[in-house]
């Protein structure tokens, strides 16, 4: 119970930066706020990479390796598109 | 070890805190982004040296073949397919959060213990956001790229079914968190969870979509949230709650900007169109007045101040390097150029900015709404391309409109307004626009890139 308790004591805390962060992200930056954003949701590879490494059983490592993929495509992709975008944002010249 | 690790983990959620702040400013935006990469690897490279790892076959794989579709897809994609490819991506969050907590409900049904409550509820919550994140997404995606239509699709009955399915969800997570060992029931509630995460997004369509697209960023998030809390992971806890907080904010923003709240989206129907209101035929009725792209060019050599609004139109017709050029070359004659950009304008939100930077356009030009409509009667040529419903000036003067109340950039204050259109055709509203009958406003009728080419043609001749 105390682990859930601290982790939820976290996950409040954090939700208040996130507001407090992004109110001040401009409109011109939505779209890259998004694809950044879900990029590093991609830290889902984290647990993934716990169960496909554990190896307990068959299904549970296929399930890890799968949601591997998933999250690994999520973070890459994500990251690398924004900054795709993110570097067409110019000054005046 | 383990404590450094999570200290580690530490370091990489400060990391992607600062990434999202270098995000508040172009200037430092693509610092930031790369801020959150770093802090994505440390905390992958910590997680590689967990000692209940004994293989990493798998998981060298598992990176391998994630890392090259990602990148692929990153470095392919067009500008213009953009909100398909976050819609994806959010899905690909959802369905790593089922899976994870999938596998850490087997591993501790394996080791026979009985997992505490919280950890159970924290599984439900991962398989039901998740799935909803997932299937959700799918269907956006279909959606934005066309393959099922753009349009609300609704069929009688649609609420009830919704009834039913979120009470199934509601009950079938209760099976989970009570008798976890039971592994069917994870998967009935994923599976379930999956149809009411379709039937949620089918109902929605066309220019509503960018509440979807920033709903769906925001369960991606909480899945990830969720997830944190099976495996008792601050990493995954903090960057998931910022994600979500990150989601709702552009939800509420895009609702706001629609003056209609996230239900009325998600399950209202616009009010039905004919009934009180307007008719094409009332609003248009001889007034409306066509012209060339001649005349068009002859206004902007004339005028001081222009003001170009874009709306989805000019990503349907990819007319945004036109219109960059068009900009361009009236700068070059001492005319200034501005963009103004409704908050919903296009299918994501900032869909419009992401397409005007791909053409060059400097990020200073793209002004929002409320900084343009300031302003807007000093504009000598209001541009309007591609856009209907937020131009409409029935959003000011009629109370009874489906569109009542909703900011609009209001055009028609403006010296001379040229909206660039095929037809005279509703918008997503489906409503007529009386801005296409004012005495200041000119139609100009035709595909929204070959009339700025036109147009830019007309201007270097003369």
């Amino acid at each position: 119970m105390e682990m859930f308790i601290m982790g939820l004591t976290i996950f409040v805390l954090a939700i208040f930066v996130g507001f407090e962060i992004i109110t001040k992200i401009p409109p011109t930056l939505h779209t890259p706020l998004m694809s950044g954003s879900n990029a590093i949701s991609g830290i889902t590879v984290v647990g993934a990479v716990l169960s496909a490494g554990a190896q307990q059983t068959v299904l549970t490592t296929t399930l890890g390796v799968l949601a591997v993929i998933f999250a690994t495509i999520n973070a890459v992709g994500g990251f690398m598109v924004t900054n795709r975008m993110l570097a067409m944002f110019k000054k005046k010249s | 070890m383990s404590a450094l690790i999570n200290i580690g983990y530490l370091v990489a959620s400060v990391l992607f805190i600062l990434g999202l702040k270098g995000l508040t400013h172009p200037r430092t935006a693509v610092r930031g982004n790369l801020l959150g990469a770093t802090g994505m690897l440390l905390a992958v490279v910590l997680t590689l040296t967990n000692q209940q790892i004994i293989s990493y076959e798998m998981i060298i794989l598992g990176l391998i073949i994630g890392g090259a579709i990602g990148a692929a897809l990153a470095i392919k994609i067009e500008m213009t397919s953009m909100p398909e490819l976050v819609a994806v991506f959010n899905g690909f969050g959802g369905i790593a959060s089922v899976l994870v907590a999938g596998a850490a409900l087997l591993e501790h049904t394996l080791e026979a213990e009985v997992p505490m409550m919280q950890l159970t509820v924290a599984i439900a919550a991962s398989g039901l956001i998740g799935a909803v994140t997932f299937w959700g997404s799918l269907v956006a995606f279909g959606k934005l790229k066309g393959l099922i239509g753009d349009n609300a699709i609704l069929f009688t009955g649609q609420q009830f079914i919704n009834a039913i399915l979120a009470a199934s969800v509601l009950a079938l997570s209760w099976w989970v968190v009570i008798d976890p060992a039971s592994g069917i029931a994870y998967w009935l509630l994923v599976g379930v969870a999956s149809m009411l995460g379709v039937l949620l997004v089918l109902p929605v369509g066309g220019a509503d979509m960018p509440v979807v697209v920033a709903l769906l960023n925001s369960y991606s998030g909480l899945a990830a949230a969720a997830t944190g809390f099976v495996l008792s992971n601050n990493v995954l806890i903090i960057t998931g709650s910022l994600v979500g907080a990150s989601g709702l904010i552009l939800t509420r923003i895009m609702c706001k900007a629609m003056n209609r709240s996230l239900t009325n989206v998600l399950f209202g129907v616009m009010a039905p169109v004919g009934d009180g209101g307007p008719t094409a035929d009332e609003v248009y009725g001889g007034k409306v007045k066509s012209t060339s792209p001649e005349e068009v060019a002859l206004l902007f050599e004339t005028a001081r101040r222009v003001a170009i609004i874009p709306g989805y139109g000019m990503a349907v017709s990819q007319a945004q390097h036109p219109v960059a050029s068009l900009a361009a070359l009236l700068e070059s004659r001492g005319t200034t150029v501005e963009y103004a950009v409704h908050p919903v304008a296009g299918r994501m939100p900032g869909h419009m900015n992401v397409l005007l930077a791909e053409a060059d356009v400097p990020y200073e030009a793209l002004r929002d709404m409320d900084e343009s409509n300031r302003d807007i009667d000093q504009v000598d040529v209001a541009l309007v391309i591609g856009a209907n419903d937020v131009v409409n000036p029935m959003a000011r003067t009629d109370p009874s409109s489906p569109i009542a109340g909703m900011p609009i950039i209001d055009v028609d204050k403006a010296k001379t307004v040229v909206i660039i259109k095929r037809s005279l055709s509703p918008g997503f509203a489906g409503i007529p626009n009386p801005l296409f009958s004012l005495d200041n406003s000119l139609m100009l009728f035709g595909d929204g890139k070959k009339m700025v080419l036109d147009i830019v043609a007309a201007l270097k001749e003369t």
